[in-house]
């Protein structure tokens, strides 16, 4: 087994595309958790099984649709060829964007659940004493809901980073721009380079543990600050 | 003065009722509000700090609050409110929980020293006790010189000693700052001393409102004194009847004959009063 011939150029890309998605999720999601945590609305249904769509739909009905909806025969995709020269499939914006909304529930129910669980009256005496419901949510709601926040983090990071389907079929495999890891393990074993399989997986299954391990010690520590065990 | 005449659908502890209030309260008064639990107190409370809509109009020192045409936000409206359960900012310390209201940092120092916490100042709320952390949020309530200040049962939360030096601080801070109160009470000996005005709702309408010793003071007559309990047994010895009353955290037994245990029945609210002999009071 020869590492220095290891090309890691796939594990940056996949890193590269989940920390721009989780930053980009990060910020549209939040006001939607928080929209969806605290009204009373009749839709509510509706608009939270949109939301969580990605976690059932196989990932290959996403892509097809993001595919199709994206490409330069679509509306969409020409507008934005033609006024702004950007391409939306097959290279690394159409990898951001379909990783976007298939990661958006990972995000947008733990966020949801945190804003959920905080004390009502609390989020009222922030209201009372002057504040508006942005100020609330950034001073108040967020501080407070810390292991949500990391969770929605993490989880969207992990499961961007893990995304194939999805990313196999909005952006192909082209080296240095859409081959992430996951979609390079899977050509690796499509020509029976096990070897080098090997290496790829045992670095994604490591660094997910790792990640994992985190979370868990820092919510425990979290909750033996706040007084619960 | 603020003018209070409201009217909402609840949804009470015996079915629909509506809440239908009509009130004027004067400026700097300290007003109790009393009643039983699902009367809509609680409701009228949220009402007033815009927590939850209702028709009708308050208007608060001649500023409208809410008409046909307009409704204040709660933010706009500068009133102090204290829950029940502290509802403090859990990630933030004493001091910073007042200083979120408002960053006056004199009176912050003061009223965390009038309420004897201000050793405290930097600790964060978790660790503190019940009565240490219904003090901060009784402060917190102040921090922005409320015109009116809504407090939903502030200390039925605490034990005895506590709630005595809660009422001290909270009628300390009434004195200071001259803020019209209102407070949602059901301890008697708590309101005697905290309100000059006791307003008693049932089922979402005023039932009783006067003065707080005309409302709490229960004698009649020649009644030298009259309590209201709640009889607990009737015990049969011999040919008498002895029945057990809870009055307050007291019990006491009462002689009754046959005919008059009979007309009772456990679990009853009664009343004890007498007329023949001058109560004598001494030091326990």
């Amino acid at each position: 087994m020869n590492f220095s011939l290891l090309d890691l150029e796939p594990f940056f890309l996949s890193f590269k595309l989940a920390g721009i998605t989780t930053l980009i999720l990060f910020i549209v999601a939040m006001p939607i958790s928080w929209w969806l945590s605290q009204t009373r609305c009749k839709c509510k249904p509706f608009i939270e099984a949109v939301t969580s769509l990605p976690i059932v739909l196989p990932p290959s009905v996403l892509g097809f649709y993001i595919l199709y909806s994206l490409s330069y025969n679509s509306p969409i995709g020409a507008f934005f060829e033609e006024t702004f020269g950007i391409k939306l499939v097959f290279n690394f914006t159409g990898l951001v964007i379909a990783s976007c909304f298939y990661s958006f529930p990972f995000m947008v129910q733990p966020l949801q659940g945190g804003f959920e669980s905080l004390n009502k009256n609390m989020l009222e005496a922030s209201y009372i004493a002057g504040k508006s419901w942005f100020q609330t949510l950034i001073y108040i709601a967020l501080p407070n809901i810390k292991p949500a926040v990391l969770t929605g983090l993490v989880v969207t990071f992990a499961h961007t980073v893990g995304e194939f389907g999805v990313v196999l079929m909005v952006g192909g495999s082209i080296p240095g721009e859409t081959k992430v890891a996951s979609v390079a393990i899977y050509e690796f074993v499509e020509v029976m380079d096990y070897s080098q399989a090997h290496i790829y997986s045992a670095i994604m299954l490591i660094m997910s543990f790792v990640v994992l391990l985190g979370v868990s010690v820092f919510n425990r520590r979290h909750n033996k600050r706040i007084g619960v065990r | 003065m603020i003018t209070i005449k409201i009217c909402k659908p609840l949804q009470g502890s015996q079915g629909e009722m509506d809440l239908d209030i009509d009130i004027h309260i004067e400026k700097h008064a300290f007003v109790a509000l009393s009643g039983k639990s699902g009367s809509g107190k609680t409701t009228l409370l949220r009402v007033l700090a815009g927590l939850e809509s209702a028709e009708g109009n308050i208007k608060v020192n001649d500023l409208v609050w809410q008409d046909e045409t307009k409704t204040l936000a709660t933010q706009k409206r500068g009133i102090g409110f204290v829950f029940q359960d502290y509802a403090l900012f859990a990630n933030m310390s004493v001091e910073h929980n007042l200083l979120y209201v408002c960053k006056d940092k004199a009176l912050a120092k003061h009223l965390l020293e009038m309420t004897e916490l201000y050793g405290l100042k930097d600790r964060l709320v978790q660790g503190l006790s019940g009565g240490q952390k219904q003090r901060v949020s009784l402060c917190r309530a102040m921090m922005n010189r409320p015109q009116l200040l809504l407090m939903d049962e502030p200390l039925s939360a605490l034990e005895p000693t506590m709630r005595s030096k809660l009422q001290h601080d909270i009628l300390a801070l009434h004195k200071e700052f001259g803020t019209t109160t209102i407070m949602v009470s059901h301890d008697p000996s708590e309101i005697y001393r905290l309100a000059q005005r006791v307003i008693v709702l049932d089922q979402g309408k005023v039932v009783e409102d006067s003065c707080t010793k005309e409302v709490l003071l229960k004698t009649q007559g020649s009644q030298k004194f009259s309590l209201r309990g709640e009889l607990l047994d009737i015990i049969q010895a011999d040919v008498i009847h002895i029945a057990v009353i809870a009055i307050g955290q007291q019990i006491v037994e009462v002689v009754l004959d046959e005919e008059e245990a009979k007309s009772y029945h456990v679990g009853e609210s009664v009343q004890v009063s007498t007329k023949a002999f001058s109560p004598s009071l001494s030091k326990v």
